[in-house]
């Protein structure tokens, strides 16, 4: 018989999920806002923040309420603590999804710097971070969560390279320097994207192992 | 280490209760057993003091050290002197609250001033302040909360090395099971205490170590924040995030 107990857990579960599909939309929908020039998908991001806003104050009294009224243990405690900074992080991903519509918008106004090579690359990845973090969360799959991490640095030194790239733009033709700075914007909030998908990440390691591998210097385990 | 239990076995008869039990108690620090009912986590805990010989056909192995002394070889009432015992429910002597601490000084022919002692022990129990002005009337017209602290004032007075506390608290209200945690947390100063809790959040709140038991063997045992987030065997896990069976 299924208890009450996990019932509430499994819905928990269903709803940082839904709230993760809600965020995976908004970034993907303002991205593509920027590299196919489509400012309803930008307006599309700024009309459903709030939807996610409210998600996370619906997921945190969700945690609070088993918190309080179970007093879980052991992998129960961890997936609470876990999702509870996911929701964070979640939150903050959908934020970085607005800001970047807000470039979109300002950036569609003007013509296109250069032919978008980097950025899809950087969006693409970013993307698959957050959706193979969410899935290693429903999984209960470490390994899947580790290689969110390995692929971090890639998308720092995707934006490295844009970063410049587009300094040479704006060094050679001082016409295309408010563009520029928008997708240097756009290049850093998926950088962002990218770290908060990695703590997501290290976050279901730790549910699923009771490992903590934020700081890996600090060896603690 | 207080206490170093190697191989413990019990037997009730042809029944065996503890099957090969090692661990180790720490000094000065609070160790919980935990387990479901019927895992043999109070027959182990009075063992400790030898409580379970009076039981008829019962039988122990193995080998349990108090401060390196092998205590099936001490003297039975020197040992409980050293390793008290506080039960479930509140015993007190149908006597005076004083008469109840100093019973024990009595009769292990205390020569000083009794008087200071029974002060000294009801004060370590946290319950001086509420029966300074009352010591003279029966233990019973205490509340249950007090009559308990006033067993663990009993259990103090002789000065033991080591409590053990077999649910003390599963007969009391939350705010009264809040003195005796609190009363435990002061106590390791000068006593090291094992406790048996069914109260998983009392193990978590009030021990250093805990001990998870499991038909009648000793599963696993850790540091309390260790065991209650990350336990390493999977029936810890399932006992106590309540999976079990």
């Amino acid at each position: 018989m299924e208890r009450h107990w996990e019932h509430d857990l499994e819905e928990l579960k269903q709803r940082i999920l839904w709230m993760g599909s809600l965020v995976e939309r908004a970034v993907h929908q303002a991205v593509h806002a920027v590299l196919d020039a489509e400012e309803h998908l930008a307006e599309a991001v700024l009309s459903e923040e709030d939807a996610i806003n409210e998600m996370q104050i619906e997921i945190d009294e969700r945690v609070q309420r088993l918190l309080a009224l179970q007093a879980p243990m052991a992998a129960d405690l961890r997936f609470l603590l876990a999702v509870s900074r996911i929701n964070g992080d979640l939150e903050r991903i959908g934020d970085q999804a607005v800001n970047i519509a807000h470039s979109a918008m300002r950036v569609l106004r003007h013509p296109q710097v250069k032919p978008y090579v980097d950025l899809p690359r950087m969006s693409e990845l970013a993307e698959g971070m957050v959706r193979d973090s969410l899935n290693a969360l429903v999984r209960g799959d470490q390994d899947l969560a580790q290689s969110v991490l390995q692929r971090d640095d890639q998308v720092d030194r995707l934006r490295d390279q844009l970063f410049r790239e587009l300094l040479t733009y704006m060094m050679e033709n001082s016409s295309v320097v408010f563009s520029a700075f928008e997708l240097i914007l756009v290049a850093k909030n998926l950088e962002r994207i990218g770290d908060h998908a990695t703590n997501i990440a290290e976050d279901v390691i730790y549910f699923v192992a009771g490992r903590d591998v934020r700081h890996p210097a600090l060896d603690r385990r | 280490m207080r206490l170093q239990i190697s191989h413990l076995n019990f037997f009730y008869g042809a029944k065996q209760a503890v099957f090969d039990v090692n661990l180790k108690i720490p000094a000065h620090k609070v160790t919980a057993l935990i387990g479901p009912s019927g895992c043999g986590k109070s027959t182990f805990l009075r063992t400790l003091n030898r409580m379970n010989e009076t039981i008829r056909h019962s039988r122990v192995s193995g080998e349990v050290l108090l401060d390196g002394q092998d205590i099936f070889r001490m003297d039975v009432v020197g040992l409980r002197r050293r390793v008290g015992m506080v039960f479930q429910r509140p015993n007190p002597f149908p006597k005076s609250i004083y008469d109840n601490v100093a019973y024990g000084l009595r009769i292990n022919g205390y020569k000083g001033r009794l008087s200071d002692l029974v002060e000294h022990s009801l004060r370590r129990a946290a319950l001086w302040d509420e029966v300074k002005d009352y010591l003279q009337k029966s233990a019973f017209a205490l509340s249950g909360g007090q009559q308990q602290r006033l067993c663990i004032a009993r259990a103090l007075a002789v000065d033991p090395e080591v409590l053990l506390l077999d649910e003390p608290c599963s007969a009391l209200d939350p705010v009264t099971t809040a003195k005796i945690e609190e009363l435990m947390f002061h106590l390791k100063d000068s006593c090291t205490m094992a406790i048996v809790t069914h109260n998983m959040q009392q193990a978590a709140r009030a021990s250093d170590f805990t001990a998870f038991m499991l038909d009648g063997k000793l599963i696993e045992h850790s540091e309390t924040s260790k065991l209650f987030t990350t336990p390493q065997d999977p029936r810890t896990e399932a006992y106590i995030t309540g999976r079990f069976g």
